[in-house]
């Protein structure tokens, strides 16, 4: 257990942000604000130096625990294949967030960033927490900074985008407490792991997993729960999208591998068919939207509610390449549309309207821009030899392989997401602009490279060789498939007994924990 | 153990506080301008010593005065809650301007004497005792509601809070003596022991349901909250910082010792849980519609009476020690949002929404306090709000009233949106309103950012470290439980 002796990276990487935050109350100038920022988030990244440690095995690990205050909650943090990407993401997101609002951002800048780095802290802590409750402090603390960054340096119409983001997500997120508290009642603790082993009778699994799901498909956002979503991206500043496309979303994805599936692997198996089903209307609906806008953010917003379907359509196959594919596209669309929504903050920096009509032809103008743009629009729309290609076409094929109707259904989705980012790409490349502005505008500068570069190279890297991240996180996921084949009957076992009326089929009727070794006798009887 | 039992020991608090009544009366009396400000500059300095005497007493459990005055953990945890709650109300009201001078004197006699009072009922153990010390209190807010000088509506206040105090101490009274006339004793010891289930002896059951209806209106809970936002909005805004957190408190220490004879299923915990189910609600909603912020308190406080109620439905130590805990979490969440609301209307005028725009450019910290308080009322952690609510329904869970954990949830999503219109005023509205609070300066002295400091710190280190807290509440519960 040497994850256990030299320092805790996991507490450090939560709170060093916060401790940044703090220190930025005492910085005078602006710049120096950035600056100091800029070196806090490289440094946040210094320190998650020992996370490159992590071991393709399954099990948390890096964990640390203590008590934390009475009732049995306690502080307890440790990451394993599902949840390193995303702090690896999470932490990665900032300095490109600091970078890339350098210029965006011209007015309460010491605010700003104070937010940003509260924000990065409730990230890494939701991705890390094995504690419900911490789960859901961290969960909840970053509605805050969020809210106000989209409240404060938001569009025009940015008090109406903030408060319905903070509206939907809350109001999903009252439920997951009295789920949080419930499974406590239940089960005596509040401790993830040792809840993701409990087997629950398939009522009380069935109302958890309702909670569960609206809290996390609200935060995806899946398909009738998705309104929040463009109106915030499009009227939040250009970070403040970054971080939404890139971690907010994940948190809905990652409740769903993390809790749904081994907390409820019964009901989990039962709601499946609908999952898929609103997994496959998202991927449909958010394409067929995004072809429509005119809008270049709304339109990459709607482009996020199809590739997050394709996100949970990959978990609810339930299979190890689905959820595998599930993980890898989470990453991916992290990346991606993270960059995107960069590249259009620079854009409008330039032009000063999020409009494809006032952004035509820059391929003339601005060749760099078009050149990145280029590359994340391929990669969006799962191109060969990008990592989307790789994300999408695992998944695609988990869904083929369970079902060919399922699979079928997917493909006029990755065919319009093609459809919309190139219709887009095409007009901003080679479009006639009604005047001819854009002359005077400049390529980009070292410091929008310096933000660029990196998702660029990630883009290629894990489109070329993505055995490595693949094999990371494979035995984490392998355990979650396998775990929850083997727990997944339990449904049986209850409908059956149920149904033939037997004496001891009440038991299963009241919430109690069953024992596990009630599972296997009992599912062969239906088999 | 029936006998007097008199002890110094156990009661510095009261005692502290009772000399301060008399040493500010006769300042108020004396001739001496400068004796009178002095006594009144002392008020601070005692209730604190106070609070230390309390706290050094939480592990005591005294039984005075024939059995009617009960010093234990419980008693000593609100006593705390009490005096240091006292000297925040102090600190906030002695830069008030709504009060003439000349009264001033007389103002603190009040002010202390219903504090002194609410001491005493944190350790009434006995039914006449506790209407006895629930007046004293009482009589003393009669007048400091309608103190703020030439309004019209501090006067209409103070009538409406003295007829429905009347009313309800009418109620209460009623009530006792249906308990008394069936049970033939009034020590809440020896109640606990008795039957109250409404076939065996429905009379007492309908007594006691009276007697709470009479704690009911001190909680301003539903339906006996019409005062509350009334008064909240009449009296001046120091006056209404003080009656709506402290007085609260003695409300809910009574309703946790009676509420130790409640079991889940009986009839009377299933009318403590549709109150608070319809109080959480109808607090929430008409809470929506208001402008003015101390009656949008008004009406949040009507909710959060419920929330506490929350914690005595499952009629276990665990439920007991959560309501405990939320009334301190209410009133330090509410004695913030009320330090900043008198900081901004330096003039003492009511202030709406408008009022606050613009908040984060003139004065960071009391933004940020002001957020802090906003979102601890929603129940968003990292705050006290939401470990306190954590534990209500934690302990509510399981004992039959599920649907009540649903229905507190559910409401967050409710109060979301007019605490968050504190915050969205304060940070991202810029058009500021032709006179109103902006034109007013700003109240920004050390004492004023120290409060502001001090208590949003409060609320966020008993939001992430509660632990202390919890575990002194909860072995006092775990005592009170027969």
């Amino acid at each position: 257990m040497d994850q256990f002796s030299s320092y805790p990276v996991l507490t450090v990487l939560t709170f060093w942000p916060l401790a940044a935050a703090l220190l930025l109350a005492f910085v005078k100038t602006d710049s120096a604000v950035r600056v100091v920022t800029l070196i806090a988030s490289l440094i946040e990244l210094l320190l998650a130096i020992p996370l490159v440690g992590f071991k393709a095995q399954s099990g948390f690990q890096f964990l640390e625990s203590i008590p934390w205050a009475a009732w049995g909650l306690s502080y307890t943090m440790g990451v394993d294949g599902i949840s390193i990407l995303m702090i690896w993401l999470s932490i990665l997101t900032l300095p490109m967030c600091v970078l890339c609002s350098w210029t965006y951002i011209g007015r309460r800048i010491k605010e700003f960033h104070v937010c940003l780095l509260l924000m990065t802290t409730a990230c890494v802590g939701v991705f890390s927490a094995l504690d419900l409750v911490l789960f859901y402090v961290f969960w909840e603390a970053l509605l805050i900074p969020m809210y106000l960054m989209i409240a404060i340096w938001g569009g025009d119409q940015r008090r109406y985008a903030s408060i319905k983001f903070f509206l939907y997500t809350l109001a999903g997120s009252t439920l997951l407490l009295v789920a949080i508290v419930a499974l406590r009642i239940v089960s005596g603790t509040f401790s993830i792991p040792e809840l993701m082993q409990a087997n629950f009778s398939f009522k009380f699994q069935y109302w958890i997993f309702l909670a569960f799901f609206i809290a996390f498909a609200i935060k995806v956002p899946m398909f009738p729960f998705h309104t929040w979503l463009p109106a915030a991206h499009v009227q939040a500043p250009s970070a403040g999208s970054v971080i939404l496309a890139a971690v907010l979303l994940k948190m809905g994805t990652y409740g769903f591998l993390r809790f749904s599936l081994p907390i409820c692997p019964a009901a989990s198996a039962s709601f499946a068919p609908m999952m898929i089903a609103i997994s496959i209307a998202s991927i449909l609906y958010g394409g067929a939207v995004a072809l429509g806008q005119k809008d270049i953010k709304k339109l990459i917003a709607y482009s996020s509610v199809a590739h997050m379907g394709f996100v949970t359509l990959g978990i609810f196959l339930f299979t190890q390449e689905g959820i595998n594919g599930a993980i890898f596209q989470m990453l991916n669309h992290g990346i991606i549309t993270g960059a995107l929504f960069m590249l259009i903050g620079a854009v409008y920096e330039r032009s000063h309207s999020r409009e494809i009509e006032n952004n035509l032809g820059l391929g003339k103008y601005l060749p760099a821009f078009m050149f990145f743009w280029g590359l994340f629009g391929l990669a969006s729309f799962g191109f060969p030899g990008t990592n989307g290609f790789v994300g999408e076409f695992i998944i695609i094929m988990a869904a083929f392989k369970v079902s060919n109707v399922v699979g079928f259904l997917t493909i006029p989705g990755a065919l319009l997401s093609a459809a919309y980012i190139l219709k887009v790409t095409l007009k901003m490349a080679w479009g006639q602009p009604a005047s001819p502005q854009g002359k005077s505008w400049l390529d980009l500068k070292k410091k929008e490279w310096a933000y660029l570069i990196v998702p660029a190279a990630l883009v290629v890297y894990l489109g070329l060789a993505p055995s490595g991240l693949l094999g990371l996180i494979g035995p984490s996921v392998k355990d979650t498939a396998d775990d929850f084949a083997a727990r997944r009957n339990l449904v049986n076992v209850i409908e059956v007994t149920s149904v033939k009326g037997e004496p001891e089929g009440k038991i299963y009727e009241e919430d109690l924990l069953l024992t596990s070794s009630k599972t296997p006798v009992a599912s062969e009887e239906v088999n | 153990m029936e006998g007097l039992n008199f002890s110094f020991g156990h009661i510095w608090p009261e005692v502290i506080f009772l000399a301060m009544v008399l040493l500010l009366f006769a300042g108020a009396m004396s001739r001496s301008a400068a004796f009178a400000k002095s006594m009144i500059k002392l008020c601070p300095v005692a209730a604190i010593i106070a609070a230390i005497t309390a706290a050094a007493t939480t592990d005591a459990d005294a039984v005075m005065f024939f059995g009617s005055y009960r010093i234990d953990g419980m008693s000593q945890f609100f006593k705390i809650l009490v005096a240091l709650g006292y000297t925040v109300a102090w600190f906030n009201t002695i830069t008030q301007t709504t009060v003439e001078e000349e009264r001033k004197s007389d103002y603190y006699v009040f002010l202390t004497l219903s504090a002194f009072g609410l001491l005493l009922l944190s350790s009434a153990a006995e039914l006449v005792a506790v209407y006895l010390a629930m007046e004293l209190s009482s009589y003393s807010l009669y007048i400091l509601i309608p103190a703020r000088t030439r309004s019209k509506q501090a006067a209409e206040a103070g009538l409406k809070y003295i007829l429905f105090g009347a009313a309800a101490t009418a109620l209460a009274l009623y009530g006792l003596s249906f308990i008394i006339a069936t049970h033939h004793v009034t020590t809440i010891k020896d109640l606990a022991l008795l039957d109250w289930s409404m076939a065996d002896s429905a009379l007492a059951v309908v007594g006691l349901t009276l007697f709470l209806g009479g704690m009911f209106f001190k909680l301003a809970l539903f339906p006996f909250h019409f005062w509350c936002p009334d008064v909240y909005q009449g009296s001046g805004n120091e006056t209404a910082a003080y009656v709506a957190t402290l007085p609260k408190l003695g409300a809910v220490i009574v309703l946790i010792r009676l509420a130790t004879f409640l079991t889940p299923g009986e009839a009377l915990t299933d009318i403590l849980a549709i109150l608070a189910a319809v109080s959480i609600t109808y607090g929430n909603l008409c809470a929506l519609a208001q402008k003015d912020l101390k009656r949008m308190l008004g009406f949040s406080s009507v909710a959060h009476a419920g929330y506490i109620l929350v914690g005595l439905v499952p009629g276990t130590a665990e439920g007991l020690a959560a309501a405990a805990f939320y009334a301190m979490a209410y009133i330090l969440m509410n004695l913030l949002c009320f330090w900043i609301i008198s900081r901004i209307a330096t003039d003492g005028r009511n202030l709406c929404y408008e009022d606050l725009n613009g908040l984060s450019a003139r004065s960071p910290l009391l933004a940020l306090a002001l957020l802090m308080g906003a979102f601890s009322l929603v129940g968003l952690p990292p705050t006290v709000g939401f470990i306190g609510k954590l534990w209500l329904i934690t302990s509510a869970w399981g004992h039959g009233y599920d649907w009540l954990v649903i229905v507190v949830c559910v409401n967050t999503a409710i109060a979301i949106f007019y605490y968050l219109s504190l915050v969205r005023h304060s940070y991202t509205e810029e058009n500021i309103p032709v006179g109103g609070a902006q034109s007013l300066v700003l109240d920004k002295s050390a004492l004023s950012q120290g409060g502001a400091l001090v208590l949003g710190l409060l609320v966020f280190i008993l939001g992430v470290l509660p632990g202390p807290v919890w575990n002194l509440v909860l072995s006092a519960s775990q005592t009170l439980l027969p």
